[in-house]
């Protein structure tokens, strides 16, 4: 599946491994409760390990390993599902994530400003994508009128310019 | 959307139904395939058709009607269709207002 | 970035107070419509579905109703100036059928919207600073308050200020835009409730500490629709300072745990019925994990929004001007309308003047375009070009001298807008209904018509007192009917429009809900029925009792038996 950064299409160097799958020595993806349960073995693995999240589980369930991962990926079942923008938000501010946050399921290109706002960085989307509609949905609206975690100097009042990469 | 919320399966004629995507507008199905703002125009199918509910990307949320016929033409058993085929049953216009008041 | 054409500043008469947008909300505002209008292009083009557009579209104010797209504008905490009100006078004549209908939250709806106009339309509200942003959606709403801010006497805190902020905050919140379900926000600043606080998702009373300083009583989880349900205290005290941080702590838990699965029990009064006492803690511990100081309302910001909202240079004037008590004694029509439509006002030698939009046997809410320009004239002229809208569909011009008012009622009386019945049994609140609403299940405004033309007399009226009467067309309750003294619901049975009627609803401090009184009635007796329960109530009411008050002093049983008798 394409993926999306910065608004353009960049080559995925992950690999998801199904439940009952050995992990490979390459970027892998595995399920939160896998990674959970194997955490002792994982521990000496010196590869990039990342984790699907499902949208019900809270993000604090992976704090016991969270500073071995490199990647979460968050699920929107359906786009008007909107939990993932609380756990993308909540890793980053909160529990101070600095990897790759995924976004991955049914997403629009309208909804990609503000998950870039709530701390996502890539977005899987479907074969075929015209990355120029998703960038453009990013750019679109330059100006919050919400607060950040880090500093950035405010326009006015509550406004706020937004930064792109 | 604009279809009603419980549906049954059909045991009357019925005719398709949906609103044009550009205006809004009531829309419906006719004979030629197009469809067309006007119900004496659609085009009548039996009560076995209503789950095959036609698409047209210019069309939102087809659905079927149950119809009674009189003369050929269809008016729907439902009053919230009958009022999609009338307009509003009251008289909101300033100018309609006041033509009626004089 | 976009690259934004700078649009000029609307002119806002000099002392009407809104808060008046600069060029980074206008910019702002372009970019939104710009964005709009790659949608639509997109949605056209069947690059987006209609289920991913619906959203979107949504979250711009459009619904797809019965016969045309209607567009929902936002007004602000319910808050027009004249310029902003001629304007949507020009956009009822220009892109709808002249007339516009205002809403219980504080909106205006154009019935007959068409997309290709949508962008045009928008344009037009941006020109005066409005937008039809989040007007629906599940999304935060237009924030409400009270229509009398800034002009009651019981006032603590100016709730306009804090409505902005919050108003600001949601606009666009990127964790707070697919929620659940909708979500409506009440802030009130005097101990008399005036904007329904418990029956608001959240629902905030702004009120003083014994220093004088700021801080929030918060309710959430209080609503209509199919589970009507009053609101729980969640916090006596939120220190200004933390205001949108408790706010993102309530929205967090709510868009991490509600419901999303059945639609009928995603609104977060669910939530919190369901969590009980847990739903509280559940924000505690949020509220304690969101870093302080990033999220803290700086008092610059407080103050720099506050100002916007500045006392007008009223003069110094002495209540009762002999010229209006002389008006009123020679005049018994002025005198009649005054009782109702009047409310004190802070500065002496004012008022604040409710305007029916409930003329006898009219559209409730509804205005025609040349009322709207005409209102904006008067508002000019007599309240600093200021205009409320109410949350019962009148509008206010909250700051009238009274040596004024009867020049003002004067004027008034030709353009339909002199209506004597605020609080009165024909001042209804009614949704669209099934004449105009994709989701109604009945009609509601031939039922309202055919009250208010029932009780059209006056004496009938001030007879029967104080009265609130709501009526819905669908268990989504936008006519508020569970809260009203009499609530009358549409709804079908087997394609036939019938109407329950509930009693002994009330907002406000003593807030209640409506309890259902029986078997429903048909579309042509409800009429009859409302007449045989103000009859009883009539017979039985003790001296000064409201409808409300003698229903909770007698019970259903003699509006039962009056109801249902054998003939």
């Amino acid at each position: 599946m394409p993926l999306l950064e910065n608004g353009g299409l960049v080559a995925d160097p992950w690999v998801a491994v199904a439940p009952d799958a050995p992990i490979p020595d390459a970027p892998a993806i595995i399920g939160h409760d896998r990674a959970l349960a194997e955490a002792e073995a994982l521990a000496g693995r010196n590869t990039p390990l990342g984790v699907t999240l499902p949208n019900d589980v809270p993000p604090e369930t992976l704090l016991p390993i969270l500073d071995r991962l490199s990647l979460v990926v968050l699920d929107l079942p359906k786009f008007r599902d909107g939990r993932a923008f609380t756990q993308a938000r909540t890793l980053r501010e909160r529990h101070g994530f600095r990897g790759e946050i995924r976004a991955a399921g049914h997403v629009i290109p309208d909804q990609y400003a503000a998950l870039l706002r709530c701390g996502v960085t890539t977005v899987a989307v479907p074969e075929g994508t015209d990355p120029t509609v998703w960038d453009a949905a990013r750019r679109v609206v330059s100006i919050a009128y919400q607060p950040r975690l880090d500093p950035t100097a405010p326009l006015a009042g509550l406004r706020r310019r937004l930064e792109l990469a | 959307m604009s279809s009603p919320a419980k549906l049954r399966p059909a045991t009357a004629p019925v005719v398709f139904t949906g609103n044009f995507l550009s205006d809004g507008r009531v829309a419906w199905l006719a004979g030629d395939g197009t469809w067309s703002p006007r119900i004496a125009e659609a085009r009548v199918f039996p009560a076995e058709a209503a789950a095959r509910v036609p698409q047209d990307p210019r069309v939102v949320g087809p659905y079927a009607v149950e119809v009674d016929l009189a003369a050929g033409l269809p008016t729907p058993r439902r009053f919230r269709e009958r009022l999609r085929v009338t307009g509003p049953s009251v008289v909101a216009e300033p100018a309609l207002r006041l033509a009626l008041a004089s | 970035m976009n690259a934004v054409t700078p649009v000029g500043a609307p002119r806002h008469p000099e002392h009407a107070r809104l808060y008046r947008y600069d060029a980074i909300d206008r910019a702002f505002l372009q970019e939104r419509i710009a964005e709009f209008r790659g949608q639509v292009q997109r949605r056209i083009d069947g690059a987006l579905t209609e289920d991913e557009f619906k959203p979107l579209r949504l979250m711009n104010g459009l619904y797809l109703q019965l016969h045309a797209y209607m567009l929902r504008v936002a007004i602000p905490y319910g808050l027009l100036s004249s310029t902003q009100m001629r304007q949507l006078g020009m956009i009822a004549r220009r892109w709808d059928r002249g007339f516009g209908h205002f809403t219980t939250r504080q909106n205006i709806q154009f019935n007959w919207t068409k997309l290709e106009d949508v962008c045009a339309m928008l344009e037009a509200l941006a020109d005066v600073d409005m937008h039809a942003i989040q007007t629906s959606g599940n999304c935060i709403r237009n924030v409400t308050t009270d229509e009398y801010a800034g002009a009651a006497c019981d006032e603590v805190v100016d709730p306009r200020i804090y409505a902005e902020i919050l108003r600001q905050w949601s606009t666009l919140h990127p964790e707070f835009t697919w929620l659940p379900r909708k979500f409506k926000i009440a802030v009130t600043g005097s101990p008399q409730d005036r904007v329904a606080a418990q029956v608001h998702d959240i629902g905030v009373l702004a009120k003083r500490d014994a220093g004088g300083a700021v801080g929030f009583e918060v309710w959430v989880g209080g609503g209509l629709g199919r589970t009507p349900l009053l609101g729980t205290k969640i916090r006596d005290w939120v220190p200004e300072a933390d205001f949108l941080r408790f706010m993102e702590a309530v929205l967090r838990v709510y868009n991490a745990l509600g419901q999303r699965e059945n639609i009928y029990r995603a609104r977060i009064k669910i939530l919190v019925r369901d969590m009980g006492a847990e739903f509280a803690g559940a924000v505690e511990r949020e509220f304690a994990a969101i870093p302080r100081d990033p999220y803290a309302l700086d008092p610059a910001i407080v103050a720099a929004i506050a100002a916007h909202f500045a006392a007008p240079p009223f003069a110094a004037l002495a209540d009762e001007p002999a010229t209006y008590v002389r008006a009123r004694r020679e005049n018994a029509e002025f005198a009649a309308w005054t009782r109702n439509a009047l409310r004190p006002h802070r500065a002496p030698g004012y008022a604040s003047v409710t305007i029916s939009l409930k003329p006898i046997g009219g559209i409730p809410g509804d205005a025609s375009a040349d009322q709207m320009e005409a209102l904006a004239d008067l508002a000019e002229r007599y309240s600093f070009g200021e205009i409320r809208v109410t949350h019962s569909q009148n509008l206010v011009l909250a700051h009238v001298r009274q040596e004024d008012l009867f020049t003002l009622w004067q004027a008034l009386g030709p353009l339909g807008l002199a209506t004597p019945n605020i609080g009165l049994v024909s001042d209804i609140i009614a949704c669209p209904g099934m004449d105009y609403c994709a989701l109604a299940t009945a009609r509601s405004i031939p039922v309202a018509q055919r009250i208010s033309e029932r009780f059209a007399r006056l004496d009938r009226q001030l007879e029967i007192g104080e009265l609130n009467l709501n009526i819905s067309g669908c268990i989504n309750a936008c006519g508020h009917h569970h809260v009203g003294h009499i609530g009358i619901l549409g709804v079908d049975k087997r394609g036939e429009e019938v109407y329950q009627i509930t009693l002994g609803g009330n907002q406000g401090n003593d807030a209640s809900i409506g309890e259902l009184i029986g078997p429903a009635f048909s579309y042509d007796a409800v009429v009859d029925a409302v007449e045989t329960l103000l009859r009883t109530y009539v017979d039985r009411r003790d001296p000064g009792e409201r409808f409300v008050d003698t229903y909770r002093r007698l019970g259903a049983v003699p509006f039962r038996e009056a109801l249902y008798a054998p003939a």
